[in-house]
């Protein structure tokens, strides 16, 4: 076993290495290349910081990447309060019976394509919409209103796409949490906050972790939900990069927007498990 | 507090209370789009005009329901196909990457580690812009050197497939080891004590061990990639997956036979979560 | 002496299967009592609802005097030290054994102070900033403990917190609890399934089964006189034998009856059990009451032929397992490690006895089919 090549390596090396040299490793360089190339004035193309100038010089990039950084932040907030009690109510709380009927009910939603789930939103809430057709038919409104397009149901609808990725990881970290260790802590005297803060979330660290790490990522990549549910006036920066490559067809500048995209990805990331003191090759697991 | 302590009725209540609502929340929109779907009118919304399937079967060319909308059926013929793809290849490679990872040892493992979780941390929409750019470079390269014009490096089914595929694998990896990280290895080396190769090993026992994840992970990637979105949009040349087609539809204004859709993907992709889930059990 | 634990005819039923039935027993301050019974004879959900994690079904638990029906876990002067001991493993050792006083809002510099005197007191000086995956499993103990016991709880409780140890460690952990149990004076309420450690460590002991206390006693008497059949089997080990009575003398103090086995010994035992001449008995007799070769002078003694077995040793465990002549029936006899029993040898044929004090007996069982 020690001569020679070990066969078994190669065999499963070669496809995985191809895989992330040529689908991720070299596309990413690439658009790194890009994003520092430009024209100059004579229209010749060449090394440049123009694009990563011209993304600070006009407000309206710089304040879009910011808005949706912030906004990507309090998502992935909300989306853990709303889930984690749900997360405890199923492995905690309710009786094992309803247990596995219920945690396969709370993710099939989720199932079903993003598009789709977007779409029902859109029905429930636009002007003609179904919420706005109960309220006048109970006398709530005399005129309809139009709940779509701002922030706040931008907010609601890219809450809802994330939860699942919130959920599975609570509801797997919540399982291995020992009754008892709640258990001793109410017989302590801990009240139900403390117990919360000192037992719970501390042993849930990882998963929530995690589950942020996804939401937060998912939330900064989306572009459908913005796109759908968002209002005219608040752009996602995926918009942006979507205008330049697709409207603009300014590649170079696209480029930049991406690049700035992925920093802020892991940056954040990245310090969301210094804060956290959490290792990403563990929270993956 | 939890369930074998007992407890004030407020907390219970309350507690049920807001599991209620939350799941309200989270079928409201998706049974509205269903219910929708079988209304009798020409925009999906209410009052109810009463049912009808027209907007499965209907054929005239005010209602043209579903299965007679060849641009829809097409989209949605392209959307399978990718998804067979791409599942059949990111479950190939995702496999050999839970081996790779859970059982060999290499210099710079931990690096191809981390570069493997990289999709992770990628939002999609610049892997799609990345892989589009490289795509492009790619072809340039061979247009401009051999004077080839490469089909596969303009955008197009393939570069779709490619382009979930580089995701989804990770996903597969991810599954995939998960479950070989319980595997016994004493059972690998029993294998191998009575004389098999490790080829035959690899074969009898280990794949057969993970079986159920293989084919979980093969379903999880089908549904990721039929539902994908945020990557395809760059890479889509002229055959629209479902996905793309429907929001091209959903942006420009809305018809019931986009309900009717909904329906049968909600309907499809829980067949599917179901099907996925007896073979986890099964797992178990 | 003051009661500190009363508990009054308490049943808990879950759905139509009664896990506790009507238990009632009262223990005084500073007592170390214990609950010993087989798995499943209902002594943790006792100890449960005495905690206050459920509420019986019927009865009443008081604690120095006050009841605590309707009052939760964490309002109740009792704490519980758990199965598995439920330290925290998200916290350090200082930070495990303040939990409880930080709750009590208690002042930084006291809890501290406090802290550190605890920790003095198990034996662990310093050990505040350990971790609790430091800690060996005998440390772990005394941690869970010192956690609880700063709280001042009028009653300690504990879940078979030594069952999960060496035997070796919790040979030396029963010495220890004990002794701390002296030195604190907390009233202690312990459950077991082991014997030894209810034996060892306990004022009194309660061997409960199916729900119900068999008897409530001293270790010594729950030994030498155990009220029922159960009892006498599940605390040391036992002989059991079937006999009947053939006849019966009183004398002073105590009744004795001649007794005859199906095998064809006759025997005379002292009996409290209301029996009569004709009553069919179970006869229990101690391996270590039963002699090898006893001393012809001694006149009192029951005799009886045995045919060695096997010898199965076990330092000053050891017992000979032997047959009665023609028969069957196994009886296993004390070998004391003293070398004047080294020559008997399997096949031996030989004498043994036992004195009519040392026999315990019982109304026969029915036997359920």
């Amino acid at each position: 076993m020690k001569s020679g090549i070990r066969w078994g390596l190669v065999i499963f090396i070669t496809p995985v290495l191809v895989w992330l040299t040529v689908l991720i490793l070299l596309p990413q360089v690439d658009m790194f290349i890009m994003s520092i190339r430009a024209e100059n004035e004579l229209g010749e193309m060449g090394f440049s910081l123009a694009n990563f100038k011209l993304f600070f010089l006009e407000p309206i990039y710089w304040r879009t990447f910011a808005r949706t950084a912030i906004f990507s932040i309090l998502v992935t907030f909300l989306t853990f309060l709303i889930t984690m009690p749900i997360a405890f109510y199923i492995t905690k709380v309710v009786s094992p019976k309803f247990q596995g009927f219920l945690s396969v009910l709370i993710l099939m939603p989720f199932w079903v394509s993003e598009l789709v789930r977007v779409y029902g939103w859109m029905i429930l809430l636009r002007e003609s919409g179904v919420i706005n057709h109960f309220l006048i038919k109970f006398g709530l409104l005399n005129k309809p209103i139009e709940m779509l397009y701002n922030d706040a149901t931008m907010i609601t609808g890219l809450v809802y796409t994330s939860m699942l990725f919130m959920l599975v990881p609570l509801l797997s970290v919540l399982e291995s949490l020992d009754n008892s260790l709640i258990e001793a802590a109410y017989d302590l005297g801990g009240s139900v906050w403390s117990i919360a803060v000192r037992i719970v979330i501390p042993h849930c660290l990882p998963g929530i972790v995690s589950g942020s790490i996804v939401v937060f990522m998912l939330t900064l990549g989306n572009y459908l939900t913005p796109n759908l549910m968002g209002g005219k006036n608040g752009l996602w920066f995926t918009e942006q990069i979507y205008n330049q490559f697709i409207a603009s067809f300014n590649w170079n500048q696209g480029s930049a927007f991406g690049f700035l995209l992925l920093i802020l990805s892991s940056a954040i990331i990245w310090l969301g498990l210094k804060l956290t003191k959490q290792r990403l090759g563990k929270v993956v697991q | 507090m939890i369930r074998n302590i007992p407890q004030t009725k407020a907390y219970s209540q309350g507690f049920r209370l807001y599991i209620i609502l939350y799941f309200i929340f989270l079928f409201a929109p998706l049974a509205v789009t269903c219910v929708l779907a079988f209304n009798d009118s020409m925009f999906p919304s209410l009052p109810w005009k009463g049912f009808t399937l027209e907007w499965f079967t209907g054929h005239t060319l005010e209602r043209t329901g579903i299965f007679n909308d060849q641009i829809n059926l097409d989209s949605i013929w392209v959307s399978f196909k990718v998804a067979f793809f791409v599942s059949l290849l990111s479950t190939f490679v995702g496999t050999m990457g839970a081996f790779l990872f859970e059982q060999e040892d290499f210099p710079f493992k931990n690096l191809l580690f981390f570069l493997m979780l990289a999709p992770l941390v990628i939002p999609g929409v610049i892997l799609g812009i990345s892989i589009l750019l490289f795509s492009n470079t790619l072809g340039l390269f061979f247009e401009t050197h051999f004077g080839l014009d490469v089909g596969l490096f303009r955008p197009g089914f393939w570069l779709v497939v490619l382009g979930q595929f580089s995701f989804i694998t990770t996903i597969v990896t991810l599954i995939v080891s998960a479950r070989l990280k319980k595997f016994d290895h004493t059972l690998e080396e029993a294998a191998m004590n009575l004389g098999a190769t490790r080829y035959e090993t690899i074969v009898h026992i280990t794949l057969k061990f993970l079986r159920p994840a293989i084919l979980g992970a093969m379903a999880v990637s089908f549904l990721m990639s039929f539902e994908n979105f945020n990557t395809t949009l760059f890479l889509v040349g002229s055959q629209a997956t479902l996905p793309i087609n429907l929001y091209l539809q959903v942006r420009d204004g809305s018809t019931p036979v986009i309900n009717a859709i909904s329906v049968l993907m909600i309907g499809g992709t829980s067949l599917l979560a179901l099907a996925n889930l007896y073979f986890s059990k099964q797992e178990r | 002496m003051q009661t500190d634990l009363s508990v009054v005819n308490v049943i808990k039923k879950f759905q139509d299967f009664t896990a506790v039935d009507s238990v009632s027993f009262d223990v005084e301050k500073g007592r170390f009592f214990s609950i010993l019974g087989p798995s499943g004879c209902g002594k943790t959900t006792l100890l449960r609802m005495i905690s206050g994690f459920f509420e019986p079904t019927g009865g009443t638990i008081e604690i120095k005097g006050k009841n605590m029906a309707g009052i939760p876990p964490n309002k109740r002067p009792v704490n519980l030290i758990f199965q598995n001991l439920a330290l925290f493993p998200m916290m350090n050792v200082g930070q495990n054994i303040a939990f409880g006083l930080e709750r009590q809002n208690e002042k930084r510099s006291v809890i501290k102070r406090k802290t550190g005197k605890m920790l003095e007191r198990v034996g662990l000086p310093g050990f505040e900033n350990k971790k609790v995956d430091q800690l060996s499993g005998g440390q772990k103990q005394r941690v869970a403990i010192a956690r609880s016991l700063i709280l001042d709880p009028t009653v300690l409780l504990l879940d078979e917190p030594l069952g999960a140890l060496d035997l070796k460690l919790r040979e030396q952990m029963k010495i220890e609890l004990k002794t701390l149990q002296t030195q604190v004076g907390t009233t202690f309420v312990y459950i077991t399934h082991d014997q030894s450690e209810a034996l060892v460590m306990s004022d009194h002991v309660a061997v409960m089964n199916e729900g119900k206390f068999e008897q409530v006693d001293t270790p010594r008497n729950l030994y030498a006189k155990p009220l029922t059949p159960f009892v006498a089997r599940f605390v040391g080990e036992n002989n059991q034998w079937s006999a009947k009575i053939t006849g019966i003398e009183d004398t002073q103090d105590e009744r004795v009856a001649m007794i005859k086995t199906p095998e064809g010994n006759v025997f005379k035992t002292i009996f409290r059990e209301n029996l009569n001449t004709g009553d069919d008995i179970d006869l229990f007799l101690r391996p270590e009451s039963l002699l090898l070769e006893p001393d012809p002078s001694i006149e009192t003694l029951n005799r009886f032929n045995i045919i060695v077995k096997s010898i199965l040793f076990d330092g000053a465990n050891s017992r000979i397992l032997a047959l009665l002549p023609e028969s069957d029936r196994e009886i296993q006899i004390s070998l004391p490690q003293t070398r004047q029993f080294d020559h008997i040898q399997p096949g031996d044929k030989i004498e043994s006895g036992w004195s009519p004090e040392s026999g315990i007996t019982f109304p026969r069982e029915k036997v359920v089919p």
